[in-house]
Formats: C-alpha cells, sequence, structure tokens
C-alpha cells in the first residue's frame, strides 16, 4: 500500500500489532526542559520508576533562566529558581545529560536540537512542549505532549498514542524576496485558520517549501501548533542531509551512509492517501503582522485593522473583544501603529539566519526613541557565532539589548515583562491576551519586521528599507 | 487515578473559542514544580479584577454563586490551545471539573485531560451552543454525563450520544496508571529495541558521546 512519510515512520516504530485503537509507538529521542520536565521527572522519583534509558533523553534550561549578561541560577520569576534546581536534581538523580546554564550548548529546546543534531530524519523525537513540531522540519516525527506523557515516555521509551490523520499542505511558488517562512506560516493561518489543521500531522510540500532552507523550515513548522496540528513534517532532501553532517550526534562512518539512505527514501509515495489536502500559493504572500490576540487575526503588512464583515465566519466570535483588547479601530493602517518595543527572539525566529537578516536592516541606524527593542539569542551557540560575526555590535549601536539565550519575553512568568497596553512588535509565536505580559498588546511578524519597526517607531514593512 | 463514575453536576458555559492554556492558567500562576496548588490561578487574567490580586470580577462566569459548584466546562472550537502546560488541565481538575464539552480540542490539551481523569466530550458546535445558552439563561442548571453509556442529558429530556476511542474510554473508566500497564511489556519492547538497533544502527550509536 502506498503509504505518507508519516505512515513510514510510525509504522517503523509502532511495538507489535495494534492492541486496540491506539498504537504503542518506540520514542528515539525525549527532550525536556526545566518548565515542565522537572515536574515530571520529580513525580517519577516519587513513584520510584526509574528512566528506562537516560542515554535517549535531553535536558536543558531555556523556559524561565534569567537573559540578562552574567546571569546565575537566580531569575526573576519568584520561585523560578525551584523550577531550575528541580531539574537539575532531577536529571543528575537519573543520569540525564543536562545542558545546564552555564553549558555552551545551552539554549532553547527545539534551537539546540537541530543545531547539535539530537533530532534526525526519520526519528521519534517528543518533548512536554508544543512548539516540538518545529523539528519536523528536519523530516523527524516530533510532537509535544504534557508532563504525564513525558513521565510514560521516560519510564517506558513509548507512548500510546492515536493514529493521527494525515493532511498535505502543498505550497507552489516561490516566496518573495523580503518575504520569509515567518510571513509564510502566518498567511497559513490567515487563510485556514487556527483550527485548520485540527489533530492531523501536515506535511509540508511543494516547490515553495523545498527551496526554504532548514532554518526557515524549522521556522514554518514551529507554527504548526498553533494550527492545531499534531505536527508538522516536510520529507528530508540534500538541503536536510547537509545541515545535519558533522554535528555532535549525528551519524558518522558506515552509519552515516546507511543513514542518508533511510532518510532519502522517506517520502509520501506518489499514490500515498492524505485525509486532508490543502493547497496555497507563496508567490502574493507579503509581509504579515497580527492584529488581534490569536494567529490567525492577521493580514498583510500594507493592510489595515478588519472591519467586522471582513473576517471570515470562524473569527466573529472573539472579534471585538479582540479589538477591545489591543485598543484598535477597523479600518486603521497597519503601519501607522506606534510601538513601545521589539523583541527578537523565540524558538521560531532566533537562529543565526534570523539574526543575521535583522542585522542586515539595522545596519547603520538606530532604534526610534522611547522604543525598547530587545534580542534574546536563540541558543548560546546560536549567540556566539552572531558574535564571532560581529552582529552583536551591530543590535547594540543601533540601540538593541543584547541578552543571553533563552525563551526570555515570548511568554510572561511572573519576571521580566512588557508593561500593560505596552504594543509590543514581536518575532514570536503567541499574541495571546496577557502572553508577554499583563495586559500588553503583541503583535507577531518576522525579524525582519520587527527590526524595520524598531527604527521607525511605528509598525514598518521591511520591504521599504534599502539594505 | 479514580475511575470516571456518572455523575449529574452543575455545568458552567465558556462561549469563547480558542480559549488558550495561558488563559486557563497564566504562566505567572505556575509557582511551585508541583501538579497542585493551581486552582486558586484558573482563568485569573478573567476571573479576578486585576492581576496579581483575588478580588473576584463579577462578570466572569465562574464568580456566578449559582456555579459555584460547577463541575462540567462547555466551551468553544479549539479550548486548550497554546502552550502545553499539562499545569491547564491541572488547575482545572484541582478547582473541580471532570469533564469538558467543546466541539474541539487542542490534540495536546486532549490528551492532557484523559491523563488526568478529566472526560473532554465532542460534540459538534450545532449541539454544543444551544446546550450553552440554556446553561447561560439558566445559571446552576445541570448536565449529567454518563461515560459508559456515551450520553449527555440535560434536565428538560434532552440527551446527546458522544463519540470516544475504545482504548481512552476504558483507561477512565478503569482509572488504571497507563506507566504501570506498560511496564508489563517491558519485555516486547526491550526485543523490539533490540531488533531496531541491529537495522536503525545510526538512530543509537551516537547517543552516548
Amino acid at each position: 500500500m502506498e503509504r505518507t512519510i508519516f505512515d513510514k515512520i510510525w509504522d517503523g516504530h509502532t511495538i507489535g500489532p495494534p492492541a486496540g485503537e491506539t498504537d504503542l509507538v518506540l520514542v528515539d529521542r525525549i527532550l525536556l526542559h526545566e518548565r515542565t520536565g522537572g515536574v515530571a521527572l520529580k513525580s517519577l522519583l516519587a513513584r520510584d520508576i526509574p528512566v528506562r534509558d537516560p542515554n535517549h533523553v535531553f535536558a536543558v534550561m531555556d523556559h524561565i533562566v534569567d537573559t540578562f549578561p552574567g546571569r546565575t541560577s537566580e531569575t526573576l520569576m519568584p520561585t523560578g529558581k525551584d523550577f531550575i534546581i528541580a531539574t537539575r536534581e532531577g536529571a543528575r538523580a537519573a543520569g540525564i545529560r543536562l545542558f545546564d546554564l552555564d553549558s555552551p550548548d545551552q539554549g532553547i529546546v527545539h534551537v539546540i536540537s537541530p543545531e547539535l543534531g539530537i533530532v534526525l530524519p526519520g526519528t521519534t523525537l517528543i518533548c512536554p512542549d508544543s512548539h516540538t513540531c518545529s523539528q519536523g522540519a528536519l523530516g523527524a516525527l516530533a510532537w509535544g505532549i504534557g508532563s504525564t506523557e513525558a513521565e510514560h515516555a521516560l519510564a517506558t521509551s513509548t507512548l500510546r498514542v492515536q493514529r493521527p490523520k494525515r493532511m498535505r499542505l502543498t505550497i507552489s511558488g516561490r516566496l518573495a524576496l523580503g518575504v520569509t517562512a515567518k510571513d509564510l506560516a502566518l498567511a497559513l493561518l490567515g487563510r485556514f485558520g487556527v483550527g485548520g489543521a485540527a489533530g492531523h500531522i501536515v506535511e509540508y510540500a511543494g516547490s515553495a517549501v523545498e527551496a526554504l532552507d532548514i532554518e526557515q523550515r524549522l521556522t514554518l513548522c514551529n507554527m504548526g501548533t498553533e494550527f492545531a496540528a499534531f505536527s508538522a513534517i516536510i520529507a528530508p532532501d540534500a538541503t536536510t542531509v547537509d545541515y545535519v553532517k558533522g554535528r555532535r550526534y549525528a551519524p558518522v562512518g558506515d552509519d552515516w551512509d546507511r543513514a542518508v539512505n533511510d532518510w532519502l527514501a522517506l517520502r509520501s509515495d506518489a499514490d500515498a492517501i492524505f485525509d486532508i489536502e490543502l493547497a496555497f500559493d507563496a508567490s502574493d504572500v507579503a509581509p504579515m503582522v497580527t492584529w488581534g490576540t490569536t494567529p490567525q487575526q492577521v493580514v498583510a503588512i500594507d493592510g489595515a485593522v478588519p472591519a467586522a464583515d471582513e473576517v471570515g465566519k470562524a473569527m466573529v466570535e472573539g472579534y471585538q473583544r479582540a479589538l477591545h483588547y489591543m485598543g484598535l479601530e477597523p479600518g486603521t493602517a497597519m503601519e501607522s501603529l506606534k510601538i513601545d518595543a521589539a523583541f527578537i527572539g523565540s524558538c521560531t525566529n532566533s537562529r543565526i539566519s534570523d539574526l543575521r537578516r535583522a542585522a542586515a536592516i539595522l545596519d547603520g541606524r538606530k532604534v526610534a526613541p522611547g522604543v525598547k527593542a530587545i534580542c534574546v539569542p536563540g541558543s548560546s551557540n546560536v549567540k556566539r557565532q552572531a558574535e564571532e560575526e560581529g552582529l552583536h555590535r551591530v543590535f547594540q549601536r543601533a540601540g538593541f539589548e543584547w541578552r543571553e539565550s533563552g525563551c526570555s519575553m515570548c511568554f510572561f512568568a511572573g519576571g521580566e515583562s512588557f508593561g500593560p497596553q505596552e504594543r509590543v512588535v514581536s518575532s514570536t509565536n503567541r499574541n495571546f491576551e496577557s502572553r508577554q505580559g499583563p495586559g500588553t498588546r503583541t503583535h507577531l511578524a518576522s525579524p525582519e519586521t520587527v527590526a524595520a519597526s524598531a527604527i521607525a517607531g511605528h509598525i514598518a514593512d521591511p520591504r521599504k528599507l534599502e539594505i | 487515578m479514580e475511575p470516571f463514575t456518572t455523575f449529574t453536576a452543575v455545568a458552567a458555559p465558556l462561549m469563547r473559542d480558542n480559549v488558550d492554556t495561558d488563559a486557563i492558567i497564566p504562566s505567572r500562576e505556575i509557582r511551585q514544580v508541583s501538579k497542585s496548588g493551581l486552582a486558586d490561578g484558573l482563568f485569573a487574567g478573567w476571573r479576578y479584577l486585576s492581576i496579581g490580586e483575588r478580588d473576584p470580577d463579577p462578570a466572569f462566569m465562574l464568580n456566578d454563586p449559582a456555579l459555584k459548584n460547577a463541575r462540567i466546562l462547555v466551551a468553544g472550537e479549539n479550548f486548550g490551545c497554546g502552550s502545553s502546560r499539562e499545569h491547564a488541565v491541572w488547575a482545572l481538575a484541582e478547582y473541580g471539573f471532570q469533564t469538558i464539552i467543546a466541539p474541539s480540542f487542542n490534540p495536546i490539551f486532549r490528551k492532557n485531560c484523559l491523563a488526568n481523569g478529566v472526560l473532554p466530550v465532542v460534540l459538534t458546535a450545532s449541539i454544543v451552543e444551544p446546550i450553552a445558552r440554556g446553561l447561560a439563561a439558566a445559571p446552576g442548571s445541570l448536565l449529567t454525563v454518563n461515560l459508559v453509556e456515551q450520553e449527555l442529558q440535560d434536565e428538560v429530556g434532552g440527551c446527546w450520544t458522544f463519540e470516544i476511542d475504545g482504548d481512552e474510554k476504558r483507561a477512565l473508566l478503569s482509572g488504571l496508571d497507563p506507566i504501570d500497564l506498560t511496564l508489563t511489556l517491558s519485555d516486547t519492547i526491550a526485543a523490539f529495541r533490540y531488533r531496531d538497533e541491529r537495522e536503525r544502527s545510526w538512530a543509537y550509536s551516537t547517543l552516548s558521546r
């Protein structure tokens, strides 16, 4: 029978014949962070259940760590240190490898995993974090779970999972100059809605996807969870193989050759059946920016806040609430909106290519007076690489703060935050009410748009700036 | 986990679409490395008049005295979207919610419900919306949830059946711990792993670095 890439990975990991409606699936890699992983380790320890295979588990500090230079285990979030210490102690007790605050490899879990070659094409990978779907960009089956399921995976190296339905989203054409995978992800959410992929494994395919480098693919797959997907995946190709080669946990020697053979065979068969097939043309996508409080409330940057009769039927609910929360009137041009802050970071857009593109816009320019601008590299490796290239000076000269790596102000955990009613242009993934601070108004966009907006002091189209 | 039994309780309507887990339990309310101590922070951004304080906002439905003992939540599309934080379900369960009825759930949130003995009931919006309107019109109305028969009933003769995966239903009804269950298959897992490591040595060989 013709199978999709998902079916091939799933079938290869299903243990025994299906016992019922859920399958027992082997988990190749488990990632943990201090916010949701520490409690899983603590809970297992309390039940005296050992971690079955500590070698397959990688833990990292990213979510609530301080990102100021010279940081320690102290963090601005009240009781935040407890999460850090619990994770440190839990990892030590279980014999799990931990990329702690002082590790040169510390960083956001979905940034360091591809960077170190932890995620490999064809593997199953889980993490108690919704943005685990990012890692499907490498052709892995990577999905987010809760802490209790993480305990199951730690204890048994397996999960009991219902086989998700399959969706293919074929993206034709090619993104225009100055338009990024972030804009594409936002455009897809605008078109198909935040429930658009409900429970499906989404395969992104087509010429526009094949043309993306791995970091852009990571950005596209990252927002699969905003699409309500089980996860997202992109078939591995030469771009993937080139990216993985030589990374720390990538196979070597004969194993490498065997792996590449296996990986390049991981494509959906020509007649494979998907439960849903969608098509989208990337050619007309413009830089996108959200206006509301869910990522589907999004318009092209040269557009305006929509009127009630312009939003789709599925979006009417919540429209007035969102307008009120965001302090907006219908018909207001997005580019006329003054901003208080600009944030570049998060598992969506904090990799070296993101920082390079933002720096190209910032070079020789200054952040507008009164705008607080922050850049948080996605990993300590990204930060070092950026500093070797001198990018940190570009950011700093422009007026950006240059931080240590972590999830930082993608969300407010009780520590550092943006202020009430402050308008922030952010390269992150969620514009929910109070996500970045109590009452904070978040506009999601690409790093280029964040950089251009920081300079202009209002939401600004990066294509209008000369680089 | 307690076995799930048939029960009748007050149902509370929260008819907003895309209620995210940041709204269910804001990150700032997750203060301990623990699965408990979260009920107070449930819907904190909506339930209280100001952030960090505990003065109830009378406009938020859970603060209606008639809904004080609500054990069933009736919600909109894509409930539980956003962060995978299981704290959202721990907070709902600790507050007392045993069943959530919605036209659709975020997949991770739905699994988190099942892991904690909370039943996620999926019914079409054309069924959920009239139920919610009825509950809003007569606060304190009761619903009965019968998982064995996969039925939901109201007080005035309304009865709806719902679908649920057979394995998930058995797990809820038995209350058995999935880890204990899977650990009985340890030998099968080990044998699978042994074969797999020979076929896919590349997935194993560098992990001791």
